[in-house]
């Protein structure tokens, strides 16, 4: 157990739009900004495409942490996308909480497209937190363990 | 069964130098699926996507994976050449090894295994892609405006212009709009009749435009490119082609007590009526509410009268339906009612007038003629004072958050234009700040303090009375620290203007999103300022922000080359990552349609077979591809999960986590 | 001094943002008792803004003020003057002790419609 725990690499999913937050992380890496490896990005139209149901199968599978990045609010390409995000997300995030999952493992964060430097800091300062936290046990379906 | 293919990019050192590509290839050689992999030293180069091609026709590949740089930059590309080799062009997947990977880790192993793991999601992602084909719609070669202002004006001129047709549905009985009550404008002063007259006339005088006056929009079906209009043409009781505005019948009309609307409710009208003189179209209206033969059978003077025999007591509301391509929204303003300020007594006293009014109180056309009497005993005012901000930039509830944008310049024009027409009257300004950004804007606003001598006073008014004749405006003078009242003859209110109410209305019928203050919500506030979120409908003029005429020109003339740009192609290519409905799990609760911005979504009555030879209606959601952005806002919102998304269905997303946290 | 005179003590008492103010002076422009006042109704905002807590304490203006709400009710951007104006005087009388009514008393004549600030007020006035 104890071998487990010190060799563990997190692994952090990261959902961000098309439209800001993946062109932020693009901006990102043409500074290049670094942030950790383990952080690794889906694509999704809009931080509102992104299922409840997608953070959990994260943290079925083993995540250990999971973000949303979506356009600042009142800039989404959608215009109302976000907010259904922030509405959404604050519930899931709390009902994740009771579940034993703590809320420092579940971000949202607004990253517009030129905020490179911020999407950066975002995911240092994330994979951190994760790190701190450890390896997450909870939700996770030992079955798909090999 | 698919086979896909995987094409690791070096980008020439970008990637290769941090990413070993060689293991990266190896690797993902042996995931499922995959059938041949690749790397290379410029994918997005001729040769690169020759490999590609070459690849795609020898191992018959049903589906290629690029790791290279970001989809942002090269995807469109490589969709073209998966086009070109007979693949379709949706079934490509980038993995971003460039600006996620290899340029922000230092260590080969990291980002090897970094690579890896992104190349292996792209290829998750992939086995579940279908063939899309974007679908096409044609485009029907006619624009519709709604609103005849200056912006509406503008915008069916340049529309016209490009030879396209446009039809203006006014609400009022002429086109002309705000602009026409005006008595000049700023900063040049130009009397506003004779700019925009002439206007109006080219709106009558071109084939191509079509003016349906006294009109409104009643229904709006349909899409970009192919809107279907119901438009009411409401019953002036005249026969606008037998109608030759003579003003015959406004001569006999017994019935003289009607509130001449044009004039600001300033003096009165007949019951049938021109509303002014460069009116388009040129054709009387009879005011059913003062009209003695509408309401009592009794007179049908002007039916005599007329000549041409247009007067027709008997005409009803007629409908006429038309199919266009574009939207443009110009709405327009009015000032704000003022029931909420009773501290400046414009309920009480009749000396008390909004600058609107005051414009017709100044215009060779209005109640006076163009000299400035007071409105309460036809006297020359003396002593006049101007209050800004009345109802702009109040928090409180009573007026309107915003500021009003025009009332700074129309003050300093209309003290300038007094104190040049009647050089003993003093004029009083009282102000909280003046803003005047703009070319020449500022310089005006001095012109009336240095050169005309207008008393501008920082300070708001805190009450105006009546006392022996005489208004009394009571505020204060910040600079000076003192409370200050000054005996006015005339008290001219710097109203707030809101937007027009009809907006609401028609917000509703075009599905175009309105504020919290009722103005019309761009698609974009910096990018994309005179479209709405709705594809084929553009805004112009205030009823999308306070604007003054040049900004409203401009605005407008933005719209019609947008119009112009989409009524030029003949079929409208849309999106293929749009949202779908599975019927047999939709349960019709209504929600998907509540929560899409763009009113893509619509419920539909469907028959299904239940067996047994038996069928069964049900509502359903059906998304219109033409209409839908592709955001994703209802596939989540649906509790039963029968809506996905195209490109990025919720299978696809599952399984690109699970490759992520496969370890 | 006890923190009962600190700028945020006050701020909390009168219960408006005088960040809100625009500086339009409508509320000076309304007032009936401006001439008696030595610090205007739109300075008490504009200078509790500043901080200028012991001006304010040592006007005189706080008890020529009417509570007439006037300079509330006009107010275009919601701050209210009168309630900063009554916040100072409040705080002055405890300084001084010398509430007029008692705090048990106020159940009994208090109806809903009563601002709060008015009865602050009257804790003043009917001093006799």
């Amino acid at each position: 157990m104890q071998e487990i725990t010190t060799t563990h690499k997190p692994l952090i999913v990261a959902f961000c739009c098309n439209w800001c937050s993946y062109a932020g992380a693009d901006l990102a890496g043409s500074s290049r900004l670094s942030y950790p490896a383990e952080v690794k990005i889906i694509r999704v139209p809009c931080s509102c495409r992104v299922n409840p149901i997608f953070v959990l199968k994260a943290f079925q599978r083993g995540a250990d942490g999971v973000i949303l990045c979506g356009c600042h609010p009142g800039d989404c390409h959608y215009s109302t996308g976000n907010y259904h995000t922030r509405r959404r997300m604050a519930l899931m995030f709390s009902m994740l909480n009771y579940f034993g999952i703590e809320k420092e493992r579940t971000r949202i964060e607004w990253v517009s497209a030129a905020e490179g430097a911020k999407f950066s800091q975002v995911m240092n300062d994330f994979a951190k937190t994760i790190n701190e936290l450890g390896e997450n046990r909870r939700l996770e379906d030992l079955r798909c363990k090999k | 069964m698919q086979r896909i293919g995987v094409f690791i990019c070096h980008c020439g050192s970008n990637i290769a130098a941090t990413v070993d590509v060689e293991r990266v290839t190896e690797a993902l050689a042996k995931e499922p699926g995959v059938v041949y992999a690749v790397n290379y030293q410029y994918m997005c180069s001729e040769n690169g996507q020759q490999l590609i091609k070459n690849a795609i026709a020898e191992h018959r590949l049903t589906g290629i994976v690029v790791c290279s740089c970001s989809p942002r930059m090269h995807e469109a590309t490589f969709r073209k050449t998966a086009e070109a080799a007979g693949l379709n062009a949706y079934m490509v997947e980038i993995a971003n090894i460039r600006e996620q990977c290899s340029w922000i880790h230092k260590d080969i192993e990291e980002a090897t295994e970094k690579a890896i793991v992104l190349a292996r999601t792209a290829v998750a992602k992939i086995l579940l892609d279908k063939p899309l084909t974007a679908g096409e719609t044609g485009v029907t070669k006619r624009a519709l405006v709604i609103g005849g202002g200056i912006a509406g004006i503008q915008a069916a001129l340049d529309i016209a212009d490009a030879g396209y047709e446009v039809d203006i549905v006014e609400k009022r009985p002429t086109i002309g709009g705000r602009m026409a009550q005006l008595d000049k404008t700023f900063p040049t002063l130009d009397c506003s009749a004779c700019i925009l007259t002439p206007k109006m006339v080219d709106c009558a005088q071109s084939d191509k435009i079509n003016i349906f006056s006294y009109s409104e929009v009643e229904e709006v079906k349909g899409f970009v490119g192919n809107f279907d209009v119901k438009i009411r043409k409401k019953a002036r009781h005249v026969d606008e082609t037998k109608c030759t505005g003579c003003g015959v019948c406004m001569a006999s009309c017994p019935s003289k007590k009607g509130l001449n609307e044009f004039n600001m409710n300033l003096n009165n009208r007949p019951a049938i009526y021109i509303p002014f003189a460069q009116a388009i179209p040129n054709v009387a209206i009879i005011d059913p509410e003062q009209c003695l033969k509408l309401k009592s059978d009794k007179c049908g003077l002007c039916q005599r009268k007329c000549g041409v025999g247009a007067i027709d007591y008997k005409q009803e509301d007629s409908f006429v339906e038309r199919k266009y391509g574009a939207i443009v929204v110009a709405t327009g303003f009015r000032p704000i009612k003022l029931d909420n300020f009773n501290e400046f007594g414009y309920a009480d006293n009749k000396d008390v007038v909004t600058s609107l009014e005051l414009e017709r109180l100044m215009n060779a056309a209005g109640p006076t003629k163009g000299t400035l009497l007071r409105p309460s005993d036809g006297k020359h005012p003396k002593v006049i004072t101007f209050i800004q901000c009345v109802g702009s930039r109040d928090v409180s509830g009573c007026g309107k958050p915003y500021c009003s944008k025009i009332c700074c310049m129309y003050t300093a024009k209309h003290a300038m234009l007094i104190r040049e027409k009647y050089p003993d009257t003093e004029v009083h300004v009282f102000y909280i700040d003046i803003r005047t950004p703009g070319k020449n804007y500022d310089e005006f606003y001095r012109r009336a303090v240095e050169q005309y001598g207008v008393d501008y006073i920082k300070g708001m008014v805190g009450k105006v009375y009546n006392e022996n004749g005489k208004l009394m405006v009571q505020g204060s003078d910040l600079l000076d620290n003192k409370q200050i009242v000054i005996p006015s003859d005339l008290v001219v209110l710097a109203t707030a203007i809101e937007p027009d109410p009809s907006v609401r209305d028609i917000a509703t019928k075009l599905t175009i999103s309105i504020d919290t203050n009722d103005f019309l919500t761009e698609a974009h506030a910096k990018l994309r300022p005179v479209e709405s979120p709705t594809a084929g409908v553009f805004l112009a003029g205030v009823c999308q922000g306070p604007k003054d005429v040049p900004e409203t020109v401009s605005q407008a003339s933005a719209c019609a080359s947008k119009v112009i740009g989409l009524l030029a192609k003949d079929k409208l290519k849309g999106n293929p990552c749009v949202s779908h409905v599975d019927e047999n799990m939709c349960t019709g609760c209504s929600q998907c349609e509540q929560v899409c911005p763009y009113g893509a979504i619509t419920y539909i009555d469907k028959e299904f077979r239940i067996g047994g030879g038996k069928t069964e209606t049900r509502r359903v959601a059906s998304v219109n591809p033409a209409v839908c952005q592709g955001c994703g806002a209802c596939t989540v919102t649906c509790p039963s999960g029968a809506m996905d998304l195209y490109g990025f269905s919720s299978a696809q997303i599952l399984k690109e986590v699970e490759a992520i946290c496969k370890r | 001094m006890s923190d009962i005179f600190t700028v945020e003590n006050i701020k909390r008492i009168s219960g408006t943002d005088v960040r809100k103010c625009m500086k339009c002076g409508k509320c000076s422009g309304r007032c009936p008792a401006f001439d008696d006042m030595d610090i205007k109704p739109h300075q008490f905002v504009t200078m509790l803004g500043q901080g200028r807590v012991e001006e304010l304490l040592s006007s005189k203006a706080i008890f020529n003020c009417l509570s007439c709400m006037a300079c509330v009710e006009r107010c275009p951007r919601g701050v209210a003057p009168a309630n900063v104006i009554e916040a100072v005087r409040d705080t002055v009388e405890r300084m001084q002790g010398g509430d007029a009514i008692k705090a048990e008393d106020i159940p009994a004549i208090v109806d809903e419609l009563i601002p709060q600030q008015l009865l602050m007020s009257a804790f003043r006035k009917y001093k006799k």
